[in-house]
Formats: structure tokens, C-alpha cells, sequence
């Protein structure tokens, strides 16, 4: 359920986001948006204070599982008070309420890519000092400044966990291992492939191109002129009647596989160990070029506990926490020191999730973000997440 | 007991009076007792019902402000040009909907005939008791569950390929299909049809068959012309359910029409869930609307509201 939404929801949830172009032309643009990075930077705390007692957070639920949240409480004295989010939206919305503009309630919301834009477009929370974060110097590079929470050089939150999307395939149907995405675009496996239901695989499929279509110069999958943005959807569109099952749960797409419906889907690894722990013979595939998901611990504007904030933040960044939380959920950990503990807990799990790869492998992900009109270099001519969603519709409909 | 604590002198007095008065009122004037009576549910069903109804009509005119997220309440037509022009996305799925809801209603009729006919005439009281409580045994679990169900039945390792293989049919893929949703669908609702049709068919006199046996007529003589026509408001009673409950539903399309085979439902949960953009939403919501005003004033006239 909680994949489900977060993905879905947590992705579609574009239009506001529109409201980042405006932020973010005046953050990266000319000097004003300098003057702006330096007086932010110099309200930060430099050192963390006791604990206020109480931390009240929004988060996917169980992002603060008691296997985890119960030592900190101990330790710290914050107490925890969780909203659940059942979306992006929601995340977003209940922010606006009750954490940044609105005020007071809420200090924390572990939001995801798309989310995390809005909400620092929109005012809604602080920018913070990683320097209070002793295990942020640890987290694997491309997930220290991402910028999907960091603007202009000013840090909004800390990441969490993140993953790939991956391909899922048959071994005894597939042969040879697919090592590219093209047998989900090939007329060859008609009624055989699943893919996400949902417009962020827009994306995916103008990544493909990117290779096999260089010609149109897509250098980023979320930033799309019109003529790349076409190319893309005819893709998609020619793609359709292959695909057997969009999926909305990636329950769905196991239970496809499972099942025998499908024998190639584009799904995430902890399905692959899911379906692995069932005995469905399934292999896995990390093509050349991937997109991929991320999460970031992020402080409300106006958040009445910043210090227990500040304690959290410090305590989920550590190697054991990580690891316990990417057990729990299925999610790979943003500190790779988490691997050893990871291996202690569960054999092998490291690598499993992909955690121990070379740097080339998460340079190589397109960590997703929601699309805007502004293409990052100026020119305003790219096509917002209002128009990816109302395409996805054509093409599925 | 109340009236006598209530007879102190001087108040008391001047109550009665007053619910004299009123008594008599209400006596003179019919129509403030029915007005009286009638106003409270009036009431609610035009602000609940026809409000919202109306509240829907009115916003599909309106536009969302794709910078903000807000809704601008500028009346303009362009939800609509949307939904007829966007290379026919729109009107592809509302015929999709529309036309499973119509076959889903004709299976389900088709099904539900003979069914009621054995139960109503046919069985004795013991067997019918045990049809009706089968029949409707599988509303007291969870549409949800069912519908899982039938994914385990429908999928290509499921009950269903396993039976032809054992008869030497071979695999047929029905699950994430238009087929698959048509059967489930047609599981799913076969109650709401089989009962007004079996309370049509069990009002039918006997004298009436005897009589047209005595005519000459033969069995299939007997079921066009008398039969039928008297079972017919049943029937078109029952459609109206299968009908618009198909057209609303969006969770089989989603959980078993495999995310291609989307109903006007999907779309609406999609524009108000994801985009936040109710006004389209509500535009395409109101195709269903018309579609099934039309279907109950054509219902009227063949007289299934007597059938109810």
C-alpha cells in the first residue's frame, strides 16, 4: 500500500510543483538568489541543543518503526508522535496546515523527490546545517547535495533511503539476460511485460531513447522539450499493446510474475528478493541508464522541537539505523557504512540492494524529480507534470 | 402520563389550548401537516443529492490555475473540448465503459432468466430457500475479496487455465483483459438482477400459463408472449443496477482490467487523487450522469419502477 502511494501519488502530485519554477529561476539565477543562499546559511545553528521533549512527525507509515524510534526516544527523551501520509499530496498539504506555512504542529515529513521540491518552493521548511550531521559525510555522494533537496547550495533535509528501478525477467522464458530496456519495448514479448501505472514512466522510456535515439539530445528524462517530449510518447503509445499489466501495487506486478502473466516487469530489487524468497525463478537487470527514487528527512518552517528534530535527523543517518530501516521496508540506505550491519542482520544484503556498487552505478541513476517548464538552463520550453499526467492518460486509456 | 403531569392550572391550560390549536390546524390545513412531515427529508436529499449533483455540474466549467493548483471559477468550456477533442482518449473510454456496463447487463439478464424462473416456479420452497441464500451469500463477503478471487481464478497459472489444460482446451489469457472484467463483473452483480426478476416471474398467476396452454400455444409461444412481457419490468429493474453500478465502478478496472482498460471511474480518481484537477473530473463525471438519466426515463416507460 505505502509503495503504492508514494510512488504514485507521491510522483503525480505535479501541478504545485509548477510553483518551483518560479522559485527556482530566482534561487540559481542571478545575484539575488546568492544574497538570498548566504543570509539563510547564516541563521543555521551550529550546534544542537538539549531535546524539547517531543518530536511530531509526518511520515510514510512506519517510517519511524518502534524497532528503531524506541532507543531514540529512550536515548534523546523526544517523544514521538506520528501522522501517517498516505501521498505526496497529503504530505504536502498537511505541511501547509500545520507545519510550515500554518504552523507550529508538525516539525518533520519524510518527503519524497517530488514533494521535497514543492515544499521547499513553497516556504514550508528550513533549510539545514548538514555540518551537525556527523554521518552525512558518509552517505554515498550523489546523495548529499541531490537536487531534489538541495537548492541553490542551501541544504532542505538530509536523505534517507532510496531505489533503483530495476528490470525484472523470467530466466527461463528471456534468453539471453536482458541487458538493456528493450525487450519491454519489443513487439517479441506482446503480453509478457508489466510496467508502473504511472506518468513518471514517462521518464523511464525518454531515458531509453536518450541511448537509442541520440539524435534528439535528451540529456535529462524530466526535462523534456516538446519534439523529445512526442518522440517519448510515441514510444510509450507503440508500446501499449505489449504490455500486459500497468501496474498500480508492486504487489501486482509479484503476483503477475508469480503467477505466470508476465515475464518481464520494471519493478523495484526488493521485489526481486520478494519473489526470489517465494522460489519464482526471476533474474534482475540494473541497465546502463535507470531512474530511481529518494526520500529526505526535511525540518517545518515553523517546527516547535528543531533540536529533537536535529537528534533525529542525526540518528536515522547512522550506519545501524539505516540498516534497520532497509530491512524493514525493502529500501536501500543512503550511508553505505549500513552494509556491514546490513550483512550482520541479513546475509548478503547488502549487495542484494546495491549498496556496495562502484560510483559509476549511482552516477548513472536519473533520481526522479517532477518535471517543470523550466529546463534548468534558461529556456522555459519544457513540458510540466500537468502535461506528462494528461499523456499518460491518452496512452493508457 | 406526560399530558396529565403536564395539566398544572394556568400553563397547562394555555398549552392544551395551543396544542389544540395546532391539532386543529394541522386538521384544516392539510398541507402544513404534509409540509410539516415532508419538509426535513425534502430537505436533505435536495442538498445532499441534487446539491452535490448540481455542485458538480457547475465546477465542471471551471478551470484549475496549473501554476497554484487552485481552481479559478471562470466559467469557460474547455473541460469539455477536452473531453471530446485530446485525439479521443476520453470518449474511447466512456465507450468502454459504457458499452461493458450494457453487456454486463445483457449477460447478467440472459443468466438470471432461467434462474429465476426455477426458483420462482419451479422449486419447491426448500431448494429455493437454498438458491436464494446462495445467491446471495457471496454479497455478505467483501467486493474486494471476490474480486481478488477472480484474479486466482483468471491469471495464467490460475484455476481456470489449470481446468482447460485437463481438458485439453489449452491456456486462455482473460486476466488484465475487457473479457476478464466482463465476467467478474458479471459474477458481481448477478444478484441485483436475479432477484426482481425472480419477484416478477412469482407474481405471475398460474391460470395465466393454463390459459395459454388451452390457446394452443406452445412453451416458446408461452415465453414470448406472456411470460416475457410480465417478467419485463422485473428485468429492466434489475438492469438498472448491473448498469450503474458497472458505469461507477473503477476497482475491477483497476485490479483486474490491468491499468489499459480504464473506466470513466479510473480517470475521474486519477484527475481528483493525482492532479488535483476536479474540474475535468467533474466534467467527465457528468457523461455517466446523462447517460443514466437516459437509461431510467427509457426504464420508465417500460414500466420498471412498478417492478420495484
Amino acid at each position: 500500500m505505502k509503495r503504492k502511494w508514494r510512488r504514485v501519488a507521491g510522483l503525480g502530485a505535479g501541478i504545485a510543483l509548477v510553483g518551483a519554477t518560479a522559485f527556482l529561476a530566482a534561487g540559481c539565477g542571478g545575484g539575488g538568489g546568492n544574497a538570498e543562499t548566504r543570509t539563510t546559511v547564516s541563521g543555521l545553528p551550529q550546534s544542537i541543543g538539549k531535546g524539547e521533549g517531543a518530536l511530531n512527525l509526518i511520515e510514510w507509515p512506519y517510517y519511524s518503526d518502534p524497532a528503531f524510534a524506541k532507543p531514540f526516544e529512550q536515548q534523546t527523551g523526544c517523544k514521538i508522535k506520528r501522522k501517517d501520509a498516505g501521498s505526496s499530496n497529503q504530505m504536502v498539504a498537511l505541511m501547509r496546515t500545520g507545519g510550515g506555512g500554518g504552523g507550529g504542529e508538525y516539525d518533520m515529513v519524510s518527503a519524497s523527490g517530488d514533494a521535497s521540491l514543492r515544499l521547499i518552493a513553497g516556504g514550508d521548511v528550513r533549510p539545514v546545517n548538514v555540518d551537525l550531521i556527523p554521518s552525512w559525510k558518509d552517505f554515498l555522494p550523489i546523495l548529499q547535495s541531490p537536487p531534489h533537496n538541495t537548492v541553490g547550495g542551501v541544504h532542505y533535509g538530509v536523505s534517507l533511503q532510496w531505489g533503483p528501478n530495476v528490470l525484472l525477467y523470467d530466466p527461463n522464458k528471456i534468453t539471453p539476460a536482458p541487458k538493456t530496456w528493450s525487450p519491454i519495448y519489443d513487439a517479441k514479448y506482446k503480453g509478457q511485460i508489466s510496467i508502473p501505472n504511472n506518468p513518471i514512466q514517462i521518464a523511464d522510456a525518454a531515458l531509453y531513447l536518450s541511448s537509442t535515439k541520440p539524435d534528439l539530445g535528451i540529456k535529462d528524462p524530466y526535462e523534456l522539450t516538446q519534439k523529445q517530449f512526442d518522440a517519448t510518447i510515441d514510444l510509450l503509445k507503440q508500446q501499449k499493446p505489449l504490455v500486459k499489466l500497468y501496474w498500480v501495487y508492486d504487489t501486482d506486478a509479484r503476483s503477475a510474475f508469480a503467477n505466470g502473466d508476465v515475464s518481464l516487469a520494471a519493478a523495484w530489487p526488493v521485489d526481486t528478493l520478494n519473489l526470489q524468497k517465494k522460489d519464482v525463478p526471476v533474474g534482475e537487470t540494473t541497465p546502463a541508464k535507470v531512474t530511481g527514487w529518494a526520500d529526505t528527512w526535511m525540518i517545518a518552517k515553523r517546527a516547535p522541537h528543531p533540536n529533537c528534530a536535529y537528534l533525529w535527523m542525526k540518528y536515522v543517518s547512522t550506519p545501524k539505523v539505516q540498516a534497520q530501516q532497509a530491512l524493514i521496508f525493502g529500501e536501500t540506505p543512503a550511508n553505505p557504512k549500513a552494509c556491514p550491519i546490513m550483512n550482520q542482520m541479513e546475509a548478503g544484503s547488502c549487495s542484494r540492494y546495491h549498496l556496495d556498487e562502484p560510483d559509476a552505478y549511482y552516477n548513472s541513476i536519473k533520481f526522479w524529480k517532477t518535471p517543470v517548464a523550466d529546463c534548468g538552463n534558461g529556456e522555459k520550453n519544457c513540458i510540466d507534470y500537468n502535461e506528462w499526467q494528461k499523456a499518460w492518460t491518452q496512452i493508457t486509456g | 402520563m406526560v399530558d396529565s403531569a403536564l395539566e398544572a392550572p394556568g400553563a397547562g391550560s394555555s398549552l392544551r389550548r395551543a396544542r389544540l390549536w395546532l391539532s386543529a390546524t394541522f386538521w384544516r390545513h392539510r398541507w402544513v401537516r404534509l409540509a410539516v412531515l415532508l419538509l426535513p427529508p425534502v430537505l436533505a436529499f435536495l442538498v445532499v443529492y441534487v446539491g452535490a449533483l448540481g455542485s458538480l455540474f457547475v465546477s465542471a466549467f471551471w478551470a484549475v490555475d496549473a501554476f497554484t493548483g487552485k481552481i479559478i471559477h471562470v466559467w469557460n468550456l474547455d473541460n469539455f473540448r477536452d473531453l471530446f477533442g485530446s485525439g479521443g482518449t476520453y470518449l474511447r473510454i466512456a465507450g468502454r465503459t459504457i458499452g461493458i456496463a450494457a453487456a454486463v447487463t445483457a449477460l447478467d439478464a440472459i443468466i438470471a432468466f432461467p434462474l429465476a424462473y426455477y426458483m420462482a416456479r419451479v422449486a419447491k420452497p426448500r431448494m429455493r430457500t437454498l438458491l436464494l441464500v446462495a445467491i446471495l451469500l457471496p454479497l455478505w463477503s467483501s467486493y474486494l475479496v471476490r474480486i481478488y478471487a477472480w484474479r486466482t481464478i483468471l491469471g495464467h497459472d490460475g484455476a481456470l487455465n489449470w481446468l482447460l489444460n485437463k481438458v485439453g482446451i489449452g491456456d486462455v489469457d482473460l486476466l488484465y483483459t475487457n473479457w476478464g472484467m466482463l465476467i467478474v463483473f458479471t459474477y458481481i452483480w448477478l444478484p441485483f438482477m436475479v432477484i426482481p426478476v425472480y419477484a416478477a416471474l412469482e407474481r405471475i398467476p398460474d391460470n395465466f400459463l393454463e390459459a395459454s396452454a388451452d390457446l394452443g400455444a406452445k412453451a416458446w409461444r408461452t415465453f414470448r408472449s406472456v411470460l416475457l412481457p410480465l417478467a419485463l419490468p422485473g428485468i429492466v429493474a434489475g438492469s438498472i443496477f448491473t448498469f450503474s453500478l458497472t458505469l461507477g465502478d473503477f476497482i475491477t478496472p483497476l485490479l483486474v482490467g490491468g491499468g489499459k482498460n480504464n473506466f470513466i471511474g479510473n480517470v475521474v480518481e486519477d484527475y481528483i487523487g493525482v492532479n488535483s484537477n476536479i474540474p475535468f473530473a467533474a466534467a467527465f463525471a457528468t457523461i455517466p450522469v446523462l447517460v443514466m438519466a437516459l437509461y431510467l426515463i427509457i426504464a420508465r416507460r417500460l414500466g420498471a419502477f412498478e417492478a420495484l
